[in-house]
């Protein structure tokens, strides 16, 4: 267990907490003592200079772009909001908004949902093969999107699997092009996503169902719980810290959704599954309105701060109240 | 535990089916591209005769070698740089007192929360003027800003669980500076929390795409692996199902073996990352 000196000491009773950035992470643990040693500052010299010059400077220009109409050419004309004007209201991006937000339910919800009652299910017995399950289930989310998105296309294809499974099975009517049908084809796209973030909802959860001290199921029994009471009483309390964790990461792929999409389907049919990334993308190289792509860019950055902070937010809150 | 069979083999099934929806995309894919190329294919269909052709001609035609190779100078570069850099920071936070000490490490954790689709734009632009778009420069550069964020979070952890014991303090008391410490102290028993960070950032950096879609546009040469199979597959130029299925499989493979020989190491980081992230 602690061969990495990772893992807890201590066998946590409570999910792991998150770190709060303002303070240590194990207060109890002991910090850096003693002396001011001014040499630290040397041993951040190179992470912090390509963090700065790679991520802050690039930040600080985007912002400054999102105030100008620029062709990537010709000079920049100041224009203040309006960039961001056309955010809110150009159809197009607002769809490319809107469906990003619809793909939270599949990226984030539905993984979530699932694999907490199939996680809730394995409390209760021992499972045979527990490592090699988690080790299956975990593989849509190491494959590269790139790649995922191929074998998708191929199993969603007219002539692909799905359509053949379901002429197998009598369900004929159903079958079609589901990338390119108006209606199906952002479930379609959404499917896909809850396929590849499933497995690390499903991994988050079991390992923190191992961690949940087996006495506790054993007095729900004694106290003559069922299977459902047994959920809502023990094993999700317990697993509060995880699935924050799950939210933040889940939200974050469903918001920031690129390679899916512009493998699978380039936002069609129509813009039925244009998603913001998308559109930053063409911004540069199709539309050529840099400034509303960066504008783009830093509403989908303020999206994801919002979503971390409310998150943590109710987790502490719900901390507080516990 | 009290469980009774049904509900044992109940569990078990779910499980299965989980796993068999989990891999059927993958080995679709596989058998596909197992069929002879312009062999007509559809739904189910298991090869009758197994033919390699396919990945013949996808290495071929979609410039895989050099893409592969690209993705690889790209992955190593990004990995040894970020995690060097880690270890040092991370080192630093974990172990000494200085000013702004908990500001700058606050800054650094934004980091985490910063998507890389907001930076593509002005990376674009900021690299063009400086002439280094098209070169992998333009892809490793990004990179490493954005890993150090994970990467010292992850040390400083790591080296936090042992600059408590007694090891750094006997050392500090002979007189150990603090080079010789992370050198001598530290590294010798952080191997497998680095092995676990290179293992995650080796993923990372694989995988990436979006990068290389907007900053590597032109230069057939630098093109990443997964870049070269969006192209392979969006223009059609592979043609058959068959042959792009096989040219998935190519980009997959080196990290479908990372994976397999670190399997738990990665399960463990993502789990032990995520939740302490």
């Amino acid at each position: 267990m602690q061969r990495d000196g990772l893992t807890p000491t201590r066998a946590p009773l409570r999910p792991p907490q998150l770190s709060r950035p303002s303070r240590p992470a194990r207060p109890v643990r002991r910090g850096p003592s003693g002396r001011v040693q001014p040499v630290a500052y040397l041993y951040l010299l190179p992470a912090f200079t390509f963090f700065a010059v790679f991520a802050v400077a690039p930040l600080a220009h985007a912002f400054k772009l999102s105030f100008y109409e620029w062709n990537g050419i010709t000079d920049q004309v100041w224009v203040g909001l309006d960039n961001y004007v056309t955010v809110f209201t150009d159809p197009n991006v607002r769809a490319a908004l809107w469906n990003s937000v619809i793909l939270i339910v599949f990226y984030a919800v539905l993984p979530i949902c699932v694999a907490l009652v199939i996680v809730g299910l394995m409390a209760r017995v021992r499972i045979r093969g527990r490592t090699a399950f988690r080790a299956v289930l975990f593989v849509p989310t190491i494959l590269p999107l790139t790649v995922v998105a191929v074998a998708w296309r191929w199993v969603y294809a007219p002539d692909g699997p799905l359509n053949f499974g379901l002429d197998l099975i009598g369900l004929d009517f159903v079958s079609r092009a589901w990338l390119g049908d108006f209606t199906f084809a952002l479930p379609s796209l959404g499917m896909v996503g809850t396929w590849v973030t499933f497995g690390l909802v499903f991994v988050l959860f079991a390992a923190g169902v191992q961690k949940i001290p087996s006495e506790l199921y054993e007095s729900a029994r004694l106290d003559g719980a069922n299977m459902v009471r047994e959920f809502f009483a023990v094993t999700l309390p317990a697993l509060r810290g995880e699935i924050t964790v799950a939210l933040i990461l889940t939200v974050t792929a469903a918001l920031r959704n690129f390679d899916l999409v512009f493998v699978m389907t380039r936002g069609g049919p129509g813009t039925n599954t244009e998603v913001p990334s998308m559109f930053i993308y063409r911004s540069v190289f199709q539309i050529r309105s840099i400034g509303l792509g960066a504008a783009i860019g830093v509403i989908l950055m303020l999206e994801l701060l919002a979503v971390n902070l409310a998150v943590l937010w109710y987790r502490r809150r719900g901390d507080l109240s516990a | 535990m009290i469980e009774s069979r049904h509900e044992r083999r109940f569990v078990h099934l779910v499980l299965l089916g989980a796993s068999v929806i989990a891999l059927y995309p993958f080995v679709s894919i596989l058998l596909l591209a197992l069929n002879p190329p312009g062999k007509r294919v559809s739904g189910f269909t298991i090869p009758s005769t197994i033919s390699f052709e396919n990945f013949t001609l996808a290495w071929q035609r979609g410039n895989f070698a050099q893409a592969l190779f690209s993705s690889a100078v790209v992955a190593v570069t990004v990995v040894a740089a970020s995690v060097a850099f880690s270890i040092l920071a991370g080192y630093a936070f974990a172990t000494m007192r200085f000013p702004l000490r908990n500001t700058l490490f606050v800054i650094l954790l934004a980091g985490l929360m910063l998507p890389y689709e907001a930076l593509i734009v002005p990376l674009y632009f900021d690299f063009r003027s400086l002439g280094l778009l098209d070169s992998r420069w333009a892809v490793i550069l990004p990179q490493i800003g954005f890993s150090v964020s994970f990467g010292t979070f992850w040390m400083r952890t790591a080296f936090w669980a042992q600059s408590g014991g007694a090891l750094v303090e006997a050392a500090q008391l002979d007189g150990a500076n603090t080079w010789d410490i992370l050198r001598r102290v530290l590294l010798p028993v952080s191997g497998p929390a680095v092995m676990s960070l290179s293992a995650l950032l080796f993923l990372f950096a694989w995988n990436d795409f979006l990068l290389a879609l907007v900053l590597l546009p032109q230069n057939e040469a630098a093109q990443t692996a997964p870049l070269a199979l969006s192209f392979f597959a969006g223009l059609r130029r592979g043609g058959e199902p068959s042959t792009i299925a096989a040219a998935a499989l190519l980009v997959a493979f080196p990290v479908l073996i990372v994976y397999i020989f670190m399997q738990r190491r990665f399960i463990q980081g993502i789990t032990t990352g995520a939740t302490k992230g």
